[in-house]
């Protein structure tokens, strides 16, 4: 196995993220002899989405902008060796290798070795079994998208060291997609707590992309960031002892700093002493950053404990629908007619479904849903106010009463109302559980094997 | 703070930068202190209680604090904050991003010299 470090590269943090971040990392890696790119597309509801999207069509449910994602890449990425590994694969991690394969063909490259993972989705009789009775009996009331295990690095090495150019996966931890190919590159043992604990935190601070290397991060005179339309995105050199630096593609904006390392080590975190994935327990609580270069800072000190005994699962199921409707007022009283408004929503809906008032410009994303914070706040002299009401009911036809009567406020409400926009969505919502590990076992194969 | 020296008030943001994540109806702030001379002051002002009542409009049911001394930094746990989180809340912000700018208008006191050398915002 390999002694020479691991340089990884990511090129998205989640699915809606740029798209044109991927050639200068490409080009960062083919001039450094890099070996491995990564795609994090996957949030909680992307891919109850995706799974909405494969009901509709079987050759549908994953990341829609794959195609575009890896078409100015995949070529270079081939010629040089440089292993491909994401989550893209979402609800239907077959038919994105199929949609690779045909790309690669449209694209006159010789065809690349397509590993798919499964393993992700529980759907067996005796899965659905445990979660019921994890759950109660709540679990048969809820109309059902998706059920997902977190699957582990584990798989993605093994596809890697039996070939593989691109390894496509549904759920995966999202550091996971780094530390599969380190496990691959290096052979660490999987009990192996104190390297895969950092080859995690490595993919921990490259998962969401540029949110290590300057996005996120601004805050004009106090926190600038060069270029921020050129963000480059983030690059991981890993070592065999587990060390690891993180620097960005050439030629881009952005920049890495102690500061923009240190605000990703603790995204998301909650005991840093133990952030858990499938693979491993990562430790960062004794963790040191130290700028080596411009934009490369080395982070040193993390380990990591054993692995936990079980796997998290994620549960998207239909949530009723959502109903959001705005209209502005500005001038005199500005403020106090928005408030006139939702007083006179307020008494119209009654108790026919839960409401959240928002004077956009005065009180809104600090306040609680319960309106608590914005009654006990004097009315401002706010002179441009754009008042936001939001509903949500499980039957549609309820919900939509609330838009109606934003846009009655056009004719019955008070003065000088006006730019009336409005919506009414399905939610998707979620719930976590967890399954022994041996109740959902992951797998891979190659594409031309299934 | 000892009456034999000038102190004065400063928002936190002076002192420490700041990012919010989230899982579920637990978001998580992260305090960072812009230098490693900061850090003792906001460990002893930045407490679990004082974070309970800063935050006490949006209710949370618990609030833990994790200190990472390696890097100066601090990371709160906030439960049950996000009226549900991305499932239930009709916050515009369900995940609750905005939050850590929240934090950072955190009143701090400071040694009035030491407040004479801290960055700051032009106004």
């Amino acid at each position: 196995m390999e002694t020479t470090s691991l340089k990884i590269g990511c090129a998205t943090g989640f699915s809606g993220d740029r798209t044109d971040g991927v050639v200068p990392v490409v080009d960062t890696l083919i001039q450094s002899g890099g070996h491995a790119l990564i795609f994090e597309t996957l949030a909680e509801r992307t891919l109850a989405l995706s799974q909405l999207a494969k009901n509709q069509h079987p050759e549908l449910g994953y990341e829609p902008l794959l195609a575009d994602l890896l078409r100015p890449v995949l070529g270079s990425c081939l010629q040089h060796g440089i292993r491909i590994v994401s989550n893209f694969g979402a609800a239907n991690p077959p038919a994105a290798a199929r949609r690779i394969k045909l790309l690669a063909q449209e694209l006159r490259l010789p065809a690349p070795r397509i590993a798919v993972l499964s393993g992700d989705q529980l759907a067996q009789p005796e899965q659905l079994a445990f979660l019921r009775e994890q759950l109660g009996p709540d679990f048969d009331q809820l109309d059902i998208v998706s059920i997902n295990a977190y699957q582990g690095a584990g798989e993605i090495a093994q596809a890697l060291r039996a070939g593989a150019d691109i390894v496509v996966a549904g759920r995966v931890a999202d550091p996971s997609l780094v530390l599969g190919p380190a496990l691959a590159h290096f052979g660490w043992a999987n009990d192996d707590w104190h390297r895969l604990g950092c080859g995690t935190i490595a993919g921990h601070l490259l998962e969401c992309g540029t949110q290590v290397t300057g996005g996120y991060f601004a805050v004009p005179g106090l926190k600038d960031v060069p270029g921020m339309d050129t963000l480059g995105f983030p690059i991981a050199d890993i070592s065999a002892s587990g060390d690891l630096s993180i620097s960005k593609a050439l030629g881009t904006g952005g920049l890495v700093t102690e500061q923009t390392v240190k605000e990703q080590l603790l995204y998301e975190v909650h005991d840093p002493a133990a952030y858990l994935t499938p693979d491993v327990s990562a430790d960062i609580s004794q963790v040191t950053v130290a700028q080596t270069a411009d934009d490369v800072v080395r982070v040193s000190n993390v380990t990591g404990h054993p692995r936990p005994d079980t796997l998290k699962v994620n549960i998207c199921h239909h949530g009723g629908w959502l109903a959001e409707a705005e209209i502005s007022y500005a001038g005199v009283q500005a403020e106090a007619r928005a408030r006139l408004a939702a007083d006179t929503i307020a008494k119209r809906l009654g108790s026919a479904m839960k409401l959240r008032v928002d004077l956009i410009g005065a009180i809104s994303i600090f306040a609680d849903d319960a309106g608590e914070y914005l009654r006990s706040q004097p009315p401002s002299a706010a002179r441009d106010i754009r008042l936001r009401i939001a509903g949500t009911h499980a039957q549609k036809d309820v919900a939509e009463r609330l838009l109606r009567e934003v846009t009655a406020l056009y004719t019955c409400g008070p003065a000088g109302g006006g730019g009336v926009r409005t919506s009414l969505r399905p939610r998707l919502n979620s719930l976590s559980s967890t399954v022994p590990r041996d109740l959902a076992p992951a797998s891979w194969r190659f594409l031309e094997d299934q | 703070m000892s009456s034999l020296r000038n102190t004065c008030t400063v928002p936190l943001y002076r002192l420490a930068h700041s990012r919010t994540g989230d899982k579920g109806n637990i978001s998580n702030i992260s305090v960072i202190a812009w230098q490693a001379d900061y850090f003792p002051l906001l460990k002893d002002q930045l407490t679990e209680t004082a974070l309970m009542k800063w935050f006490a409009f949006r209710h949370p049911t618990r609030v833990q604090r994790y200190l990472i001394e390696s890097i100066h930094a601090m990371n709160f746990v906030l439960h049950g904050i996000l009226d549900g989180g991305v499932n239930d809340a009709l916050n515009l912000d369900t995940h609750g991003k905005a939050l850590s700018f929240h934090l950072l208008d955190f009143p701090v006191e400071v040694d009035t010299e030491l407040a004479k050398t801290l960055p700051d915002v032009k106004t």
